[in-house]
């Protein structure tokens, strides 16, 4: 299972995930450059956080337009994983592999802390090794996370089971206040309907050693390593 | 001299003396033109020139065995062994902050960012001090959140974590707001690139964002001057692009791991003129630029406008002429300028072309090392000796009730308002989240870590500038060791009011001869900071406020040690000694009292002590938690540890010392930390204490879910854990969701 990185200009998360890849995974990742056309064979792609092109007009709006995005769009259609996190999540959603869209946080402010997450449906090639129900702690980091889709949407990627983790307490319940940045339904992550192409808002990269406060984004990465069947 | 090229109100408007004019003229060799004049003032500026300040810096001890660079360079330098090395520095951005706080604080972020990568470092973290006016004051909030909206928006954009530092608060920072910004970077040792241009016939490149005419010094004289369209006056203030500082990041931080450059530096204060004069000065050479060639945001712009703005986000390269090629490709590929317009020369001058015509022709060694250093006349701050009126001071009726208030003051209170909005995880080296005196990070492929503070108390140097030196020096390494680290390396950030006035003076002098004082009996090097004079404003100055930011190493990054309290049952112990000191208090402030007497004395010897006996116990892996009484005292300090403690852990305390109760509780002396030990293991920790003759006794036990005091066996302070936590957690936001006063 190789994993590729793309760097995108603003891209400030790519190194993170590399170093989960490969040194706490240790499994092959390479960089994807995002002016190039090849994905250098890898199994899975990660669109990292940060703020691509500086986030200006809107968070993810241009680096739709990267030229990689043809690549990765394709390997999305041909089934292949792509995971986008934080600011790789906002780039799905511009680029329509994932429905819905970011609004500013529910108390429009920047929010840099852990949250705990429940995994919706652990049947995902994201979620597999975890359990329904299973809460993770995981830090977040964004000002844009409050994803909204208009009430059809929303009801057709719920019956689909395509919510794959959802902002709680620390106990597993949903809340008003466990929901930070306001996302309806308390969505943390989600998945397109042929389930290859996730994108959440917490930063499982940042929580796979116990000398960072957390070991429960390994559940999330270690899904991945095995190819869908 | 009425026969002067310039007339007096020329002169005044670029804050150049009759006296400094002369000297211009006869280091020139004829008087200088206005765009010379321009870039005399602005690297004579005392921002530029410390040529107030650099006789007493000169005091400062720079020197110790890791010292790989002291001041003098963008940032100072410090060995932590296995190859690597800290780079790192302090800098204000008080004046433009308060101006526009939103880009005053962002730029402030992004200048410093630009002093760390500058010279091959990766920038790994920034924590700021920051203070502001009261809150219940509507424009102290407004400066207050677009200051650290300012920061969020800077540093989390370009990936750098904010991972600490300190708020306070103060009506003398009403009128002038202190943001003092702290970057460090890490490098291998074998990769540091210095502001240097090597040999005649290198090439002169300018990379990144291109020239406007932000932030250009005089810019108002520059129009009334030339009797030009006189353009509408622009903001002082320079407006932050941080996406582009991440590409400038990464394309120079390429070219300098490729080794394909000779030398970088960035174009801070004073702009292209600081960076094309320093260079050259510090190789002893000279450059010849083409001002055309310089990438420009704005039509028409003047050889004075361009050489002296502060257009952000750009730096300065030499790299031999066969490096060019690959120097342009490597910025390309990030989509940003690299445009060689220059060269290196012999003759030691700074020759600017502008349409074809020599329109600057000066040397650079004239412009940055020979501005005169002045010996200003300065008073020695009166001190007080004693408080008059301490013993006449009636004893709070309710302990309780002032320790609600104190946990609920905005100096004390919890800031994870302010820390949330700082992305503090990115780069996933963060080991300690902010909230604890220090930040700590650990090192990628090593067993080692380094932590990280900024301190400083205003109230102290006001009272008592030499000793408010020292007491930020001895803080900030109280909070190092309360980690588990040890001070290897420090950097200041010096904020006083008008320095021509000689109180003021007289308050910088003490406070540096404080700091410096501290700092070596500490045995830890000053390697640079920045001094931020004229806090002024319609008159009234700030508190002087030295910070200090000071990095400290930790051998096993296993072994830091965090405040929260970890088990019921603990022995809580006291090392240092209670005494009746309360002036400069928070506790004072609360209570409405004024602070008249000496500030909390520091006995370096002791703190030293102190600090020796409990890295030997942590060393030796005998404690639990770790807190210093600061602000609030060991009232504060124990209801920390408490806050800090995942399950709410409360304690239960009884000092016996024969002093005023207030005084135990909130008093703020000096060299005091509470920590806490498994009960079989203190007997050993006052041991390690009494072999260096450090005052240590068993205070209590932790357990239980609240927070009771006893003096003499009376118990004065009995509060719920949560209670506590709630009025310490609530206190900042609620001033920000629910004003007190508009």
């Amino acid at each position: 299972m190789k994993f590729g990185v793309v760097v995108f200009p603003g891209s400030n998360c790519d190194a993170d995930a590399y170093h989960a890849f490969r040194d706490v995974l240790g499994k092959p990742t390479t960089y994807l450059w995002h002016k190039d056309h090849d994905l250098k064979g890898v199994d899975c792609v990660i669109l990292p956080g940060g703020f691509s092109y500086g986030d200006y007009l809107r968070s993810g709006a241009i680096a739709r337009f990267s030229p990689l995005m043809r690549e990765v769009c394709e390997f999305a259609d041909k089934g292949g994983l792509v995971l986008g996190i934080c600011n790789g999540f906002q780039v799905l959603l511009e680029l329509n592999l994932l429905p819905g869209a970011m609004l500013r946080n529910k108390r429009l402010k920047f929010l840099c802390q852990y949250v705990t997450i429940r995994i919706e449906n652990d049947k995902t090639a994201f979620s597999r090794k975890g359990t329904k129900g299973q809460v993770l702690r995981i830090p977040i980091a964004h000002f844009d996370g409050n994803w909204y889709a208009p009430p059809e949407t929303v009801k057709e990627i719920e019956d689909n089971g395509q919510v794959v983790f959802r902002y709680c307490d620390t106990e597993g319940r949903l809340s008003e206040e466990s929901n930070v940045n306001g996302s309806l339904n308390a969505i943390a992550g989600l998945s397109n309907k042929r389930g290859n192409v996730c994108g959440m808002m917490p930063h499982p990269e940042r929580a796979v050693e116990s000398i960072l406060g957390s070991e429960d984004g390994l559940v999330i990465l270690r899904s991945l390593l095995e190819k869908i069947s | 001299m009425n026969t002067r090229l310039h007339d007096d109100k020329v002169l005044a408007l670029h804050n150049i003396t009759a006296d400094e004019y002369d000297l211009i003229t006869k280091l020139v060799g004829r008087e200088p033109n206005l765009t010379e004049l321009g870039i005399f003032s602005a690297m004579w500026s005392e921002h530029c020139s410390y040529k107030s300040s650099k006789v007493h810096l000169k005091t400062l001890p720079t020197k110790a065995a890791n010292v790989v660079q002291g001041p003098g360079e963008n940032a100072g330098i410090i060995d932590i062994g296995e190859g690597r090395v800290i780079v790192f520095k302090i800098e204000s951005h008080n004046h433009p902050s308060y101006i526009e706080p939103f880009q005053g604080a962002a730029t402030g972020v992004g200048g410093i960012l630009r002093d760390i990568f500058t010279m091959g470092a990766r920038p790994v973290a920034l924590m700021d001090s920051l203070r502001f006016g009261p809150l219940d004051n509507p424009k102290n909030r407004s400066i207050m959140e677009g200051v650290v909206s300012g920061i969020s928006s800077y540093g989390n954009s370009i990936g750098v974590p904010t991972v600490g530092g300190e708020v306070y608060f103060n009506e003398c920072y009403s009128l002038n707001p202190l943001v003092n910004v702290f970057c460090l970077g890490l490098a291998e040792k074998d990769k540091i690139f210095y502001a240097k241009t090597d040999d005649v016939g290198n090439a002169i490149l300018y990379v990144g964002a291109k020239t406007g005419r932000d932030g250009i010094h005089g810019a108002s004289m520059a129009s009334q001057e030339f009797g030009e369209d006189t353009e509408a006056k622009r903001p002082n203030v320079q407006v932050g692009d941080p996406f582009k500082e991440k590409l400038l990041v990464e394309a120079c931080l390429e070219v300098m791991e490729r080794k394909i450059i000779v030398g970088i530096q960035d174009m801070g204060a004073a702009g292209l003129t600081c960076s094309t004069t320093e260079m050259p000065a510090k190789s002893g050479t000279g450059v010849e630029i083409d001002l055309d060639l310089v990438p420009q945001r704005e039509k028409g712009m003047t050889p004075y406008e361009i050489l002296l703005s502060e257009s952000q986000e750009r730096m300065l390269i030499a790299a031999r002429p066969d490096q060019v090629p690959a120097v342009k490709a490597a910025f390309a590929k990030w989509d940003l300028d690299a445009v060689e317009i220059g060269k290196v020369t012999s003759d030691g001058r700074l020759k600017c072309r502008f349409h074809g015509s020599l329109v600057v022709d000066i040397p650079v060694s004239a412009v940055v090392d020979l501005c005169p250093a002045y010996h200003r006349p300065w008073e020695e701050p009166a001190v007080p000796t004693k408080s008059p009126s301490a013993s006449r001071r009636p004893l709070p009726k309710d302990y309780n009730d002032v320790l609600r208030k104190l946990l609920s003051s905005p100096t004390i209170a919890n800031k994870e308002w302010v820390y949330r909005q700082y992305d503090h995880m990115v780069l996933t080296n963060t080991a300690l989240l902010p909230g604890a005196g220090a930040a700590v990070l650990r090192i990628r492929g090593s067993r080692k870590g380094l932590a990280m503070t900024v301190d400083g108390n205003g109230r102290y140097a006001k009272l008592d500038p030499r000793t408010g030196g020292k007491a930020a020096v001895a803080e900030a390494c109280r909070n190092l060791t309360c980690v588990g680290a040890k001070p290897i390396g420090v950097t200041n950030c010096l904020n006083f009011g008008n320095p021509e006035k000689p109180g003021v003076m007289g308050q910088f002098k003490a406070a540096v001869e404080g700091l410096g004082q501290a700092c070596e009996a500490f045995g830890i090097a000053v390697t640079g900071g920045n001094v931020s004079f004229y806090n002024e404003t319609e008159g009234i100055a700030i508190d002087p406020t030295p910070v200090l930011g000071i990095v400290g190493l930790i051998e096993d990054i296993d072994k830091v040690v965090t405040p929260g309290f970890k088990a019921e049952g603990d022995a809580v112990i006291l090392l240092g000694r209670n005494a009746e000191e309360f002036e400069g208090s928070e506790y004072l402030e609360i209570i409405g009292l004024p602070s008249a007497g000496p500030p909390p004395d520091v006995d370096l010897d002791r703190e030293i002590a102190v600090q020796e006996t409990l890295l030997e116990a942590i060393a030796e892996g005998l404690v639990r938690s770790a807190n210093d009484p600061s602000e609030g005292g060991v009232a504060v300090c124990a209801a920390e540890c408490a806050f800090h403690s995942p399950e709410r852990i409360g304690c239960d305390l009884n000092f016996d010392d024969d002093l005023r109760p207030d005084a135990i509780l909130f008093g703020e002396s000096q060299a005091r930390i509470l920590l806490t030990v498994r009960p079989e293991n203190a007997e050993r920790v006052l041991e390690i204490a009494e072999k260096r003759d450090v005052p240590a006794k068993v205070v209590g036990t932790t357990g239980g879910h609240s927070l009771r005091i006893r003096h003499l066996d009376r118990l004065l302070v009995d509060l719920p854990v949560a209670m506590a936590r709630k009025l310490w957690m609530e206190a900042l936001p609620d001033y920000f969701a629910n004003p007190k006063s508009s």
